[in-house]
């Protein structure tokens, strides 16, 4: 067991945004945080490695209470990447050797130098070593902000929506690469999502929250019909195409913008009957 | 481990080659510009003389006397007092995340106006006298002094007492900045609005800022404080860049962001305050050079830190020599002369773009 969550309780001015947190994740798993927005996921990613610290609750890694660990020995075994990264005049290798960070003193080393190459490698993005951050795309600065992660060299690696403002394929690509490092490094990832589909295909573990605590958590069996429905919301159906689970909201529209009444008279029948219990 | 693999980046080192190039020639050009800062004025002495007096060899008496007792006091603060406030400079721009910070940017400068007229007006130190140069003399300049880095650290300690309120907010420190400039500037009026001719005169005087003014001990506390702060802004240089990348990457990589800027700001603001009151207000220096360093060679804390420092004192002692020989005989103050030589610099460098 590589992280463990207990009895967490995190207060925004005396308002309870997360109570009663518990789970844990074992190496070499991907952890998906879901749950519409303004639930909580973020601010929960944000505990994990004490950028907010929680009002009650214990967090450990590897065994130790993060609280009890130094601001930089909590930065060795946790990396994390924000949903929004920051530019500036530098070049990708410059953004990229901060993540030594954690383990320079004075100055940087030749082995800080060695592995931030590496990495480069590791992630295919060698044309990026000189270019400037400010002149980048959003997948470039993400491939980027997840490499200086990835050299902190880091046990568990925090992601906050990491594919979220990003296309398909860069969505693929660097949900790929997640999968492989996690999978060669024996590291854990905890990452908040948005969407179902990809956090199906991607993810080992799922958490739902909702109101403040977590709804359910487990593997894939956990994400039903009703499930879904009930942390959202919104009801859905699950298919399979290619042996691939598919996540579909049901809606009035059928694709082409015009309401198909007859395929969908149950949806209208479903929402009315709810709508009327809401108003009463 | 898995990272091993890794070769050396030499591409990389190449372009890193470069930046430390630039901050060397800076240095070069820094010392070519000292020697002949003490090479001219009123009386010219030849380079080679200035050399050798520099290095303890007794030209003459007299041109030792000038460049020992005048004009090497003056180069060195110039050079001081542009490093102490261009690194001041670059540090503020960090920590309030605000391209338009400068040291003066907290309200520091026209709080040390403030103070100066405080004592010049109510404490009765400004007094006018028809010396050679027709100058106005204060006649007290250590209360001047004092007063004037009371009132810079008072501003001082409201921002810093107003960042630990509102948790460090950059935008709340940048506006209760310009809010105590404003209310520092209103109280200079007012104080001005009852003074004589003679404290009024003494008051304008004082806030045109001027290396000039101070002697060897003077510019000993300057270098002590200025170099001190150099020292701990490159020392923190890795948590600058950190805390650029967005505070909560910094947090992710161990930084504590609110500490460093706390302490940031409180050294900036030191060495503002003991350059303003004893110079005066030169603004200017704090504000354009980082970012004629930035356009050269980009916003790498390693290199723009001490890239910034040199530019800082190159400016000003640049500044300062063109400021003692354009109407020559006279003298004009510095700080008139900054803008003078940097905005045009400045302006070519924001069209030209960024190097590439």
């Amino acid at each position: 067991m590589i992280l463990s969550v207990d009895e967490l309780q995190f207060l925004y001015r005396n308002t309870k945004i997360l109570d009663d947190i518990a789970f844990s994740i074992s190496e070499g798993e991907i952890v998906a945080i879901l749950g519409p927005n303004g639930v909580g996921k973020t601010t929960l990613l944000k505990c994990l490695n004490r950028i907010l610290v929680p009002r009650e609750g214990v967090v450990s890694v590897c065994g130790d209470p993060i609280a009890s660990l130094g601001l930089m020995e909590v930065a060795r075994r946790i990396g994390y990447v924000p949903q929004r990264v920051e530019t500036g005049r530098l070049t990708g290798f410059d953004a990229v050797l901060l993540g030594r960070r954690p383990h320079i003193g004075w100055d940087i080393t030749e082995k800080d130098l060695r592995i931030v190459d590496a990495a480069f490698k590791k992630f295919m993005i060698d044309h990026l070593r000189l270019h400037y951050l400010d002149e980048m795309s959003g997948g470039e600065l993400q491939l980027i902000a997840i490499a200086r992660a990835f050299v902190q060299e880091p046990k568990i690696l925090l992601l906050d929506e990491p594919t979220s403002a990003l296309d398909l394929k860069n969505q693929v690509e660097i949900l790929d690469l997640i999968r492989n490092i996690v999978t060669d490094h024996r590291i854990a990832v905890v990452m908040t999502m948005h969407d179902l589909n990809t956090a199906l295909r991607y993810a080992d573990r799922f958490i739902f929250l909702k109101d403040q605590s977590i709804h359910t958590y487990g593997d894939r069996s956990i994400i039903t019909e009703n499930e879904i429905e009930a942390v959202y919301g919104v009801p859905v159906q699950i298919g399979e195409l290619w042996g691939v689970p598919c996540v579909i909201p049901q809606c009035l529209c059928n694709g082409n913008g015009k309401s198909k009444e007859e395929e969908n008279q149950h949806i209208v029948q479903k929402r009315e009957s709810r709508a009327y219990v809401r108003y009463r | 481990m898995h990272l091993a693999d890794g070769e050396l980046p030499h591409d990389y080192l190449g372009y890193t080659y470069q930046k430390v190039l630039f901050i060397l020639g800076g240095i070069g050009i820094l010392f070519v510009l000292l020697i002949v800062s003490i090479a001219v004025g009123a009386v010219s002495i030849p380079p080679v003389e200035v050399i050798m007096t520099l290095i303890g060899q007794n030209v003459t008496d007299k041109w030792d006397r000038i460049i020992w007792n005048i004009r090497l006091p003056q180069a060195l603060t110039a050079i001081v007092a542009g490093a102490g406030l261009s690194v001041a400079g670059v540090a503020m721009q960090s920590i309030l995340r605000n391209p338009l910070a400068s040291p003066f940017t907290l309200g520091i400068s026209n709080a040390g106006a403030f103070g100066a007229a405080v004592a010049v007006i109510i404490f009765g130190t400004g007094l006018m006298t028809s010396t050679t140069a027709g100058a106005v003399v204060i006649n007290n300049p250590y209360l001047t002094t004092i007063t004037a880095f009371a009132f810079c650290m008072l501003a001082t300690v409201v921002i810093i007492a107003i960042a630990k309120i509102k948790a460090s907010s950059p935008e709340v420190v940048v506006l209760a900045g310009v809010a105590l400039s404003s209310l520092f500037t209103a109280g200079v009026m007012f104080l001005q609005y009852f003074a004589d001719d003679t404290q009024l005169a003494a008051v304008v005087h004082w806030t045109f800022g001027d290396v000039g003014r101070a002697g060897w001990p003077e510019l000993t506390l300057m270098a002590v404080i200025t170099i001190a702060a150099c020292i701990y802004f490159i020392a923190n240089r890795w948590n600058y860049n950190a805390m650029d990348a967005g505070d909560e990457t910094a947090r992710a990589l161990g930084v504590n962001v609110e500490r460093l800027r706390n302490a940031g700001m409180v050294v900036a603001a030191l060495v503002t305050s003991v350059l303003v009151s004893f110079l005066g207000v030169i603004g200017f220096v704090g504000l354009v050079c980082p970012h004629m360093v930035r356009r050269i060679i980009g916003d790498e804390q390693r290199y723009l830190i001490p890239g910034s420092i040199v530019m800082g004192a190159v400016l000003l002692l640049a500044s300062d020599t063109v400021a003692r020989l354009i109407v020559a005989p006279y003298v004009l103050p510095v700080a008139i002369l900054t803008a003078f030589m940097g905005a045009p610099i400045f302006i070519y460098l924001l069209l030209r773009g960024h190097h590439r």
